[in-house]
């Protein structure tokens, strides 16, 4: 299910590697931009009705209350002959931290697609080719928006990744991924192609930073958090896990309301609506 | 690691016991900063897949170290797989988990924190600390000093395992790997003049294993 190409492209069979002369118009920019990016503008009103948000990781409890429902949910799995496939998932979630990432976007984006892609859960071994064969084959399916609340920090899966990255990012598709608070290398969220995510200690769902010294480009809430927890309750918990699926909500009601946005607007959108950022505000926050 | 250097690294290395101890020490201090009822490492069983108590502070100290479990259950699982750090509180609400954590630690912890070991590219591990004092605040700098924690667990995690490989090479090798390790030995805890004699008997072994290689035309 490949995405829409934007109208504005002209003939989406011709890609933009050059501009000639006099053609200008063939790349003209679908979003009007206001003079001033405001929460309001950005995301007021939205419910994120429309866009599909992916979570990637130990797959989702059916028929949790603060979840609802799937839009699907598979598990990828190792082939006897060693390749990366995928099935339908009926176990739902072996240790509670999908439906815990799932939770809070559903509690910000109540009408966002949620599909579950489970690539934890089945023990540690193999768990680097799995997670690769996921992501995958969930930028394949055009996700608008991919939840990555683990990394690797194996060196053999970084450039593989770091090409998975990049091709989302060109397809439209949003990585967002949990830094680490650690010194250690791990990926993606290293990667300039995802919006990465560390925690901020405030409690305002709708809070986030952006941050000037980078690699973490953003902080979102990731202390006390209360999250969907297995059996069909709920439990306080910190950790950035949780801070980035509130970026990937907040990424969701934008493209709902701005489903023409190319990951590099998204972010600039992201940036000048930060709370420590002149073009947003808490004053002005839409929902 | 090759078996000559095996044996010489269990002949130089730090015993198993002494990194053991480190890691029992790293949990003891966890948990007194914390003010916490209990800390733990698990160290990540790559052949088995599981993740066993290698060092045990507070409640369950002297019952749990060698207990295993599977590294995907748990919330130690989750910091395995996932690489990210994660704090839980009010665990006892849910019965599932207190079942699960009563059979694994002997006690319901109201809550939690738990850290991956990372060392280079490798996740050894995990480091819990668990039922901090109920009036303290979780905040980013517990998360902090609790990777700061984690940083040195991980590299006592790593030098265990790197003394117990040697130690299982020369278990499986024995003869010339052991008689190779015991000399390593002798020789790091020598006084200067023995090891300036021994460094010359070395090298004229060396001479002439060099000139036996190279067969009678070199002689």
């Amino acid at each position: 299910m490949a995405k829409n190409e934007p109208a504005h492209f002209g003939d989406p069979s011709l890609p933009a590697w050059s501009l000639p002369a006099g053609s200008a118009d063939r790349i003209a920019i679908g979003v009007e931009w206001p003079e001033r990016v405001t929460r309001e503008w950005a995301w007021g009103g939205s419910t994120g009705e429309g866009v599909r948000v992916c979570i990637l990781d130990s797959g989702i409890e059916p028929n949790h209350p603060l979840v609802g429902e799937l839009q699907g949910s598979v598990a990828m799995v190792k082939t006897e002959s060693g390749e990366i496939s995928f099935t339908d998932d009926a176990e739902g979630d072996l240790c509670g931290h999908g439906t815990a990432c799932a939770g809070i976007v559903r509690s910000l984006a109540p009408k966002a697609g949620i599909f579950s892609v489970r690539v934890l859960g089945a023990g540690f071994k193999g768990s680097g080719p799995v997670l690769l064969g996921g992501l995958r084959w969930a930028i394949e399916q055009g996700f608008d928006v991919i939840n990555m609340s683990l990394s690797t920090t194996r060196r053999q899966f970084a450039e593989l990744l770091h090409e998975l990255a990049d091709s989302a990012y060109f397809r439209r598709t949003v990585l967002v991924a949990s830094a680490h608070n650690m010194p250690v290398e791990s990926y993606p969220w290293r990667f300039s192609s995802v919006i990465s995510v560390g925690s901020h200690e405030e409690q305002d769902p709708l809070t986030y930073f952006y941050n000037p010294s980078p690699p973490v480009e953003f902080f979102a809430r990731g202390v006390g958090v209360e999250i969907a927890w297995l059996g069909g309750g709920t439990i306080r918990s910190s950790g950035n896990s949780f801070a980035t699926p509130h970026m990937a909500a907040i990424c969701a009601l934008v493209l709902a309301k701005h489903p023409e946005l190319t990951p590099f607007q998204l972010k600039s959108v992201l940036y000048l609506t930060a709370d420590n950022v002149g073009g947003g505000g808490r004053s002005e926050a839409a929902s | 690691m090759t078996d000559l250097r095996a044996a010489v690294a269990a002949g130089t290395l730090g015993s198993e016991e002494s990194y053991k101890a480190l890691l029992q020490s790293i949990v003891e201090v966890a948990r007194a900063i914390f003010g916490a009822r209990a800390s733990s490492i698990f160290l990540h069983d790559v052949k088995t897949d599981e993740l066993v108590f290698e060092a045990v502070a507070g409640e369950g100290a002297g019952e749990l170290v060698g207990r295993r479990f599977p590294s995907s259950t748990g919330v130690a699982g989750w910091v395995l797989v996932t690489r990210q750090p994660l704090v839980i509180e009010e665990l006892e609400q849910d019965p599932r988990f207190a079942r699960e954590a009563a059979e694994s630690t002997g006690f319901v912890p109201k809550g939690l924190m738990a850290v991956p070991l990372l060392h280079d590219e490798q996740a050894l591990g995990v480091l819990e600390v668990l039922d901090r004092p109920q009036q303290a605040v979780f905040s980013l700098k517990e998360m902090e000093l609790l990777g700061l924690f984690a940083h040195e667990a991980a590299i006592a995690l790593d030098l265990l395992q790197r003394a117990r490989e040697a130690r299982a090479v020369l278990e499986e090798e024995g003869g010339e790997s052991e008689a190779l390790a015991r000399f390593a030995a002798y020789l790091a805890d020598a006084e200067p003049e023995q090891r300036e004699a021994a460094q010359k008997l070395l090298e004229a072994i060396e001479a002439l294993l060099r000139a036996s290689a190279a067969g009678p035309e070199g002689l």
